[in-house]
Parts: C-alpha cells; sequence; structure tokens
C-alpha cells in the first residue's frame, strides 16, 4: 500500500529524514518509535504532504503510484488521513460542518454526488456512539477549547467518519488518560480491516498494548535503524534507546 | 469648472427653489459656507491619511437629475430582503419611487424627508433633531446644504416595530456620472424598538458617488439595530456619515458589511449621551482588485458607565486597501466606561493593504479601554489541516475566511439577512460551502 524509498526530506534545505525506507501492506499495523526530535512527525506530514517539507531524495508510492509531488487533498482523496499531534483550532466552524464539508470534498473529488443528510447524520451519531462522543460536542467551533483528550478523540472521530485506507496517527496516545486511551484504541481497532493500514508513530509503548502492532520501527537521526516484532517496543520500554545507539556504533 | 465650483454654482440653482427666510433655509447657507471654506477633504488632514477622493471628483457629475427612470421590480427584487414582510424606502436617482416602496403612518411614520420638511406637523421633531448631531465637516455640510430627499423615520416612544425596515437607493445610471446625498433621519422613542437595513445600490456600470447622511437619534431605553449592505458595482463609490445619539440605557448596534464598491468611506460616529448606554459597532470588509475600504470609527463616552464593543474583521486580496481608523474617546466624567476595540485582518495577497490605527483617549482615570489589532496571513498549519481532511485549497482558504468572520456575523439578528449575507459572502469569495454559519 505505502512504499517510501530512500527518502529524504527536511526543512529550509536540511534533511530532516536521512534516507528512509518503509513497506506498510494492507492489513498491517506499523509503529514508529523514537526519541524526541528523531524525525517521527516530519515523517507523517511528509507522508501527508505538508507543502513547508521539501522532498530531496527519494519517493514515496501509495498503492503503486507515486504520490511525492501530490497536494495534501489529493492524498486525503486517495485515501491517506492524518491524525495530528497538535490538532488545529477553527473557531466559527462546528465539527458537524467541518466533517460534512471534508466528506463531500472528498466525494466531489471521486465525481460523487454529495452525501445525503440523513445518512450523514447517522454515519456521524454512530461514529460518535463507538467513540462515546456527546452529541453536544459536535455543535461547538471545531477543536476550540477542547481538552487534549476531545481533541484526540476528535481527530479518530474524523477517521471514523472518513474511512481512510492509511490512517497515520501521530502521537495520538499524548494526553490521553487511560480510559480515554482505550476508547480511541477501541475505535481504531474496530476500523481496523484486511484492507486497510495504520502507522502508529509514539514515543511510548503504552498505546501498543491497545492497538497490537505487526511491526515496530526505530526510527533514529531521520533513519530507520532498526525493525523488529512487537516485543522490540517492550524493549524499549524497559531498557530505552541508547543500547541501539550503543548496538550501531 | 471644478466639480467644487459645479456645486457651489448649484447650490445657487437650488434656492431658487427653496422657502427663504425659513430656520431651514439658513441652516443650508450656513452649511454651504462651510463646504466652500473647506472643500473636500484631501489626504493632508489626519483623518484622510490613507483616503484619496480626487479621482471620484473628476468626472462631471449630474447634480439634480431631470430625468425619471422606472425600474422594474423583477429587475431589483433581489436586492431587497424578499423572504420576509418589511416596509420599504426606495429611493431612484434620489427620486422617492411609490410603487417599490411601503410605507407607513400608522403608528409610527416610514416616510419621506421631502414630506418632513415640508409638512407642518413633523415641524416639532424636525426642529429638535434635524442636523442636531451631525458634525459640521465639510462633507456631512454638503448633504445639508443640499438635504432634499431620503428616510424620515419616526418611531413612538414604546413601539416595537414588527418588521425591519429597508432603505434603498438605487442608481439607474441614466447620467453618465450621478452625485447623490440622500438624508436620513430617524428617530427611535423611548422604549421603542427598530432594525433598519440600509443599502445603495447602482444598476449601471455608470460612474455613481454618494455622500449619504444619516441622523439616528436612540431616547431612553430605545432599541437601535441597523445594517448597512455595501455591496455596489465597481463603478460606484459611496460617502457614508452616520452619526448616532443615545440617551440613557439604549442599545445601538451598527454592522457594516463592504463588500463591493469602488471606494467606501465609512465615517460612524457614536455619541453616548445618558448613563449605562451599550453601543456595537461590528464589520466584515471583503475586498478584492482595487477596492478601497476606509471605516473610521468614533466612539464618544461622555456618560458614565457605559460599554461600547467594536469588531472589524477584514479580508484583502488583490490589490484592495482597507483603512480602519478608529477612535475611542472617554471624557472625564465618563467613568466605569468599558470600551473594547478589535479589528483582525487577513491580506490574501501580496499586493493587498491594510492601514489600521486605533486611537485612545481617554480622560477619566476608572476605566477599562482595550483594543487589539493584528494583521496577518492565512494560518498555513490551519490549512494543512482542512487539506489533509480532503479540502481542496481554496475551499480550505474560505473555510477559513467564513470562520474568520464569523464573530460579526454570528450577532447579525434578522436570520434571513445573515443567510443573504452568507451569499454574499460566498460569491464574493468564489465559493460556497455546504453551510451556513
Amino acid at each position: 500500500m505505502l512504499k517510501i524509498k530512500d527518502l529524504y526530506a527536511g526543512l529550509e534545505g536540511k534533511d530532516i529524514l536521512q534516507g528512509i525506507n518503509l513497506e506498510v501492506k494492507a492489513g498491517e499495523v506499523h509503529a514508529i518509535m523514537g526519541p524526541n526530535g528523531s524525525g517521527k512527525s516530519t515523517l507523517a506530514s511528509v507522508v501527508a504532504g505538508k507543502d513547508e517539507y521539501e522532498v530531496t531524495r527519494g519517493y514515496i508510492t501509495f498503492e503503486n503510484e507515486d504520490i511525492s509531488d501530490l497536494d495534501p487533498e489529493e492524498r486525503a482523496h486517495k485515501g491517506i488521513f492524518l491524525s495530528f499531534q497538535y490538532p488545529v483550532e477553527i473557531p466559527g466552524v462546528s465539527v458537524t460542518n467541518f466533517i460534512k464539508t471534508a466528506i463531500n470534498e472528498t466525494r466531489k473529488a471521486k465525481g460523487q454526488a454529495d452525501m445525503p443528510a440523513a445518512e450523514m447524520l447517522k454515519m456521524i451519531r454512530e461514529k460518535a456512539d463507538m467513540l462515546e462522543i456527546d452529541r453536544k460536542f459536535l455543535s461547538r467551533s471545531l477543536n476550540e477549547g477542547f481538552s487534549g483528550g476531545e481533541k484526540k478523540r476528535n481527530e479518530i472521530f474524523q477517521m471514523a467518519m472518513l474511512e481512510p485506507k492509511l490512517a497515520i496517527l501521530d502521537e495520538t496516545d499524548s494526553g490521553l488518560d487511560i480510559d480515554a486511551l482505550k476508547i480511541v484504541a477501541n475505535g481504531v481497532n474496530k476500523l481496523k480491516s484486511e484492507d486497510n493500514a495504520v502507522l502508529l508513530i509514539t514515543h511510548y509503548q503504552r498505546l501498543l498494548d491497545y492497538i497490537v502492532p505487526d511491526f515496530v520501527h526505530v526510527l533514529m537521526n531521520g533513519k530507520i535503524v532498526k525493525s523488529g516484532s512487537k516485543e522490540l517496543a517492550y524493549e524499549l520500554e524497559e531498557k530505552g534507546y541508547d543500547w541501539i545507539k550503543e548496538e550501531l556504533v | 469648472m471644478s466639480f467644487k465650483d459645479k456645486l457651489l454654482s448649484s447650490y445657487i440653482a437650488l434656492e431658487d427653489y427653496l422657502e427663504f427666510d425659513s430656520p431651514l433655509h439658513e441652516l443650508r447657507n450656513n452649511a454651504i459656507k462651510i463646504f466652500e471654506e473647506k472643500g473636500f477633504p484631501t489626504k493632508k488632514e489626519e483623518a484622510w491619511k490613507y483616503t484619496s477622493l480626487n479621482s471620484l471628483l473628476k468626472p462631471d457629475y449630474c447634480v439634480f437629475s431631470n430625468k425619471e427612470r422606472n425600474v422594474e421590480l423583477k429587475n431589483v427584487r433581489k436586492y431587497f430582503l424578499h423572504e420576509i414582510d418589511t416596509y420599504k424606502l426606495v429611493f431612484v436617482d434620489g427620486v422617492y419611487n411609490s410603487f417599490l416602496s411601503e410605507t407607513t403612518h400608522d403608528s409610527l411614520d416610514v416616510c419621506l424627508m421631502s414630506a418632513a420638511l415640508n409638512k407642518s406637523k413633523y415641524k416639532p421633531i424636525i426642529e429638535t433633531y434635524f442636523n442636531k448631531i451631525a458634525k459640521s465637516d465639510s462633507l456631512t455640510a454638503l448633504n445639508t446644504a443640499f438635504t432634499k430627499e431620503g428616510a424620515y423615520i419616526h418611531i413612538p416612544a414604546h413601539k416595537e416595530v414588527e418588521k425591519p425596515i429597508e432603505i434603498i437607493n438605487f442608481s439607474t445610471g441614466n447620467e453618465a456620472s450621478m452625485f447623490l446625498q440622500p438624508r436620513n433621519l430617524i428617530v427611535v422613542g423611548e422604549n421603542a424598538h427598530v432594525q433598519i437595513i440600509e443599502r445603495h445600490q447602482s444598476l449601471s456600470s455608470n460612474e455613481v458617488l454618494t455622500n449619504s447622511v444619516t441622523e439616528i437619534f436612540a431616547e431612553k431605553r430605545a432599541y437601535v439595530d441597523y445594517y448597512k449592505i455595501q455591496t455596489d458595482e465597481a463603478t460606484a463609490s459611496l460617502i457614508d456619515n452616520t452619526y448616532i445619539s443615545q440617551q440613557r440605557d439604549t442599545v445601538c448596534r451598527v454592522h457594516t458589511f463592504a463588500f463591493g464598491g469602488n471606494l467606501v468611506r465609512n465615517n460612524l460616529n457614536f455619541y453616548q449621551k445618558g448613563e449605562n448606554c451599550d453601543s456595537t459597532l461590528k464589520g466584515i470588509t471583503i475586498l478584492k482588485g482595487k477596492q478601497h475600504v476606509d471605516h473610521n470609527t468614533l466612539v464618544h463616552h461622555i456618560a458614565p458607565n457605559c460599554e461600547s464593543h467594536q469588531d472589524y474583521k477584514g479580508l484583502f486580496a488583490e490589490s484592495s486597501t482597507g483603512v480602519f481608523n478608529g477612535k475611542i474617546v472617554v471624557e472625564k466624567d465618563a467613568q466605569k466606561t468599558d470600551a473594547f476595540q478589535q479589528n483582525n485582518n487577513i491580506l490574501i495577497d501580496d499586493k493587498a493593504t491594510i492601514n489600521a490605527k486605533p486611537q485612545l483617549e481617554i480622560f477619566a482615570d476608572d476605566v477599562k479601554c482595550s483594543h487589539g489589532c493584528t494583521i496577518g496571513q492565512f494560518d498555513e498549519d490551519a490549512l494543512f489541516y482542512l487539506r489533509s481532511r480532503g479540502i481542496g485549497l481554496k475551499e480550505a482558504r474560505a473555510l477559513l475566511m467564513y470562520a474568520f468572520a464569523n464573530t460579526v456575523l454570528e450577532s447579525v439578528k434578522i436570520p434571513e439577512l445573515k443567510m443573504r449575507i452568507n451569499k454574499l459572502i460566498a460569491n464574493k469569495i468564489g465559493v460556497s460551502l455546504g453551510f451556513d454559519l
């Protein structure tokens, strides 16, 4: 599904990602772990197509198509979703209106008619219930005054509504208490199927107790330095990252 | 002959039709003297530093149109708030149009300035209020000298007007260039409520310059909700001079939606003369091309325990220019004043300009005054967030524009008007979202 080949990318001529190779197949869950500043969020933003990052070498393909030059919305239309580490507050636009616009814009891009209002409403209610989101919450301004947990839950709600093929969850566990973490993880697990894939970006192993990865990769200094099974996450939790550094030397 | 000279000689012609020795005639004579002395304002004056009228003074304007032209309802219906029942005062090239209007004398007066100036039964009101709050700057004086027609609205005490009043000034383009000077007087009695919508609309691409003066008097406990819709043609320019006098316990709100026209100058003046007044001045300005809109506001806090709230949002595309010059004066006796002013602007393109100048003159020592002014561009992180959800760049920008303007739009109290403004915004930014704010 997603193939990243020898990817170098960064800001203002300085590469943060220094030769990433990664393949994510349909049905798989991959976790990317690494210390602060290793390039985890940059990788997420580059895959989602953030303009300010420049790809200097390598390429990204999604379903065998090079997406390196596509706009963020075009990538979204193809089924890539990024759950933001810091979702942006948009005062004056309600959660419901925002998600309606996102869905109908995506449908428009695919040459489909708007989703009928009744169907939209039903879907919004189902997904909100699944994530134990209060209906009143949906008429509030997008992310404005939301707690950290509410923001993250709202991100997963959007993911549930948009039904992406590849969901990149950037530090979705940060700012969540254990109950909220369980609800969010439960939501992600329910949405998981043989046809879609999840790329988890996290600092801690905690989330991986609830969303179990098939593969764990360690990102350091813009490179994947070690890959393994979920046991690798436990090892990292126990021993930190230093032993990998030592191993590399 | 310069436009100023033309106006001065037109005044002499006008005098032939006026009653001599009436108090009004004296008022006109004094006013034309002020205009003769001061002339049109120039950029040398501090209040006109960023707005030049020069280009507007060049055409050979027709000052009194002799040709009358009717307009058909079907062609202009869209400019009315036709979804709901309203009183209407419609002027075509400065002349009252009875066919399109809906006036009343039934428990309130919604009628014509020309009638009010000439009929004796209106004399007490005219003598008490006419030209009593208007400043004596040259443009207001010019309007006073030529006062002929406009809206006359008198809401007696305790009357809650059940439907909004629309004041619409059409210009048909039957002259190559037309100069219009509507003069409105609105007197809202004690504890009376009224909602008014004002619009200037050119129906051709011929040049129009309007120098409008509106005086609004809110007697104690009155409530006045006033909306200015400025979405005129690119060949129409407007100088709007509005003066609001508030007695104690009044609430007066003016919303200005400036999306169109060539050059617009809004001189909006609030005078709080009694305690416990509440003044609201809000505006959304969305410009493109070479449009220029200048909001020049004054809130004069004269009495204690009053509030004022200003919120102006501006979006400037292409090489458009905006000016916000907001002045708050708090007099020595106006203790416990709470004055708030906010002006936020987004420059969409590199060539767009905004000149913002908040001015606070505070002579009282126990007051709360704050002002905030921002000039920025679209938040790149917000754009990326929206686009990552499949919303295209154009739509994402539109959504941010709607969100930006929402604090002003949300306080529009007439739902049909709010919907209409939503559509005007959608038209202006060229994107229609699937929802209204």
